[in-house]
């Protein structure tokens, strides 16, 4: 698990959503834990897309169930 | 040897010479449309910013809702309505193919002998209609053309479809557009992606539906988050793009007025533009809903009337749905 990653989408999901970065978490799910909305789901991905060029389809998103499963598939996606 | 053909002559510039707008007499609130939807005022509001909003009556038709607005719009203009050479009707709820709802309000304000189509461009009909209002002003096709954007969403929409139910809603606004001498309606930035039909579209079609049926009449369905992403995105390119055509910043605007989707796209938009906090924007979607079509003119005479924003202001006007098509330019405010 990258933590330059996790720390990078913290602050994104900070800024979308106003969650404190410290509660972002890789156990964390966005929708259940952390009270992220689908609308600010897609405003994270678009976030994460621009930061580390990498592109992640609508169809994706539905899979980014917690912090852990975003930050693995950016993993992946930039390797 | 072949007689040469004269061509028209326009004039040098058009302007948006009035507005004016029909909001439905019925306030339904959250709480309301929550009755048939598994939902909250809450979820509703944080999701759209909607408070509440209107629908016409059973028996207030389309083109009733059309005239409402457009003989407010004639009469601010300072023009006869027989002055007036050609009815552009932004709508995609007209139940008939044909004829169009143009030729029959045309009709209905008096506008004798006036040429007049319908525009199927969805949420960006009434942009599209100014651009195509000014070409025919500058052409010499028209010296008054008339636009009006109007949706009777509720005939279209499944009450019971979570998803889409809370947005939309009924209205119509419109506008006079005439020469002018002076710049007043910049170029359109617009276009149409027609590899995104299925983001917003009907769950099947008329003859379908004749042919095999179903459990429902056809009604809208919308892929929101393909939407957001696309409206959020996308958009935000052109809103910079029409702004820079019309050689202007966004410290020049007195006004954002975009298609009344959702507040969240609004928001989102505000902050890619980085629009100054001194730009007033149009929010109108709180107490109105999303009227599609009419939701800029609506929120263009609220703004105008309320004197949120000054007569004579530029404003950037953005119209952007099913299609996935769009329009946006920057006007000079009646």
């Amino acid at each position: 698990m990258s933590q330059e990653i996790l720390d990078g989408l913290a602050v994104i999901v900070n800024e979308v959503a106003g969650v404190p970065v410290e509660d972002v978490q890789p156990d964390k799910a966005f929708i259940d834990d952390l009270d992220i909305d689908s609308l600010s789901m897609v405003e994270v991905v678009m976030a994460a897309e621009d930061k580390w060029g990498v592109k992640i389809p609508d169809s994706e998103v539905k899979n980014l169930r917690t912090v852990g499963d975003a930050v693995a598939y950016i993993q992946t996606a930039t390797a | 040897m072949t007689a040469t053909i004269s061509s028209p002559a326009g004039a040098p510039h058009a302007r948006i010479m009035s507005v004016g707008s029909y909001r439905p007499e019925r306030v339904v609130t959250n709480a309301e449309v929550c009755e048939l939807i598994d939902s909250t005022d809450e979820w509703i509001r944080e999701r759209s910013g909607i408070v509440e909003r209107r629908y016409a009556a059973p028996d207030e038709t389309v083109v009733d809702i059309a005239q409402a607005a457009a003989e407010k719009a004639i009469a601010a203009s300072g023009i006869r309505a027989d002055q007036i050479g050609f009815v552009l009707v932004a709508t995609v709820t007209h139940p008939y193919p044909t004829p169009s709802a143009a030729a029959e309000l045309a009709y209905r304000v008096g506008a004798i002998d006036a040429a007049a189509t319908d525009i199927s461009s969805a949420c960006a009909g009434f942009c599209y209609g100014v651009a195509m209002a000014q070409d025919m002003v500058r052409g010499g096709s028209a010296e008054y053309v008339l636009v009006v954007g109007v949706e009777k969403l509720t005939d279209w929409v499944d009450p019971t479809d979570r998803s889409t139910a809370f947005i939309f809603a009924d209205g119509a606004g419109a506008v006079v557009i005439g020469p002018s001498d002076t710049p007043a309606i910049g170029p359109v930035v617009w276009g149409a992606d027609g590899e995104q039909l299925d983001a917003i579209t009907m769950t099947q079609s008329l003859t379908d539906y004749r042919d095999n049926g179903g459990p429902r009449f056809p009604t809208l369905a919308m892929k929101g988050q393909q939407v957001f992403r696309w409206a959020v995105s996308k958009m935000t390119v052109v809103a910079k793009e029409a702004l820079a055509k019309a050689d202007i910043s966004a410290d020049d605007l007195a006004a954002f007025i975009p298609h009344q989707a959702n507040m969240r796209i609004t928001d989102a938009m505000v902050r890619s533009l980085s629009l100054p906090a001194h730009v007033p924007v149009a929010r109108d979607i709180e107490t109105t809903g999303n009227t599609s079509a009419a939701s800029i003119p609506i929120a263009m005479d609220r703004m105008l009337s309320s004197g949120e924003v000054p007569h004579g202001g530029l404003a950037l006007t953005i119209g952007f749905g099913a299609g996935l098509a769009y329009a946006a330019q920057v006007v000079v405010l009646p």
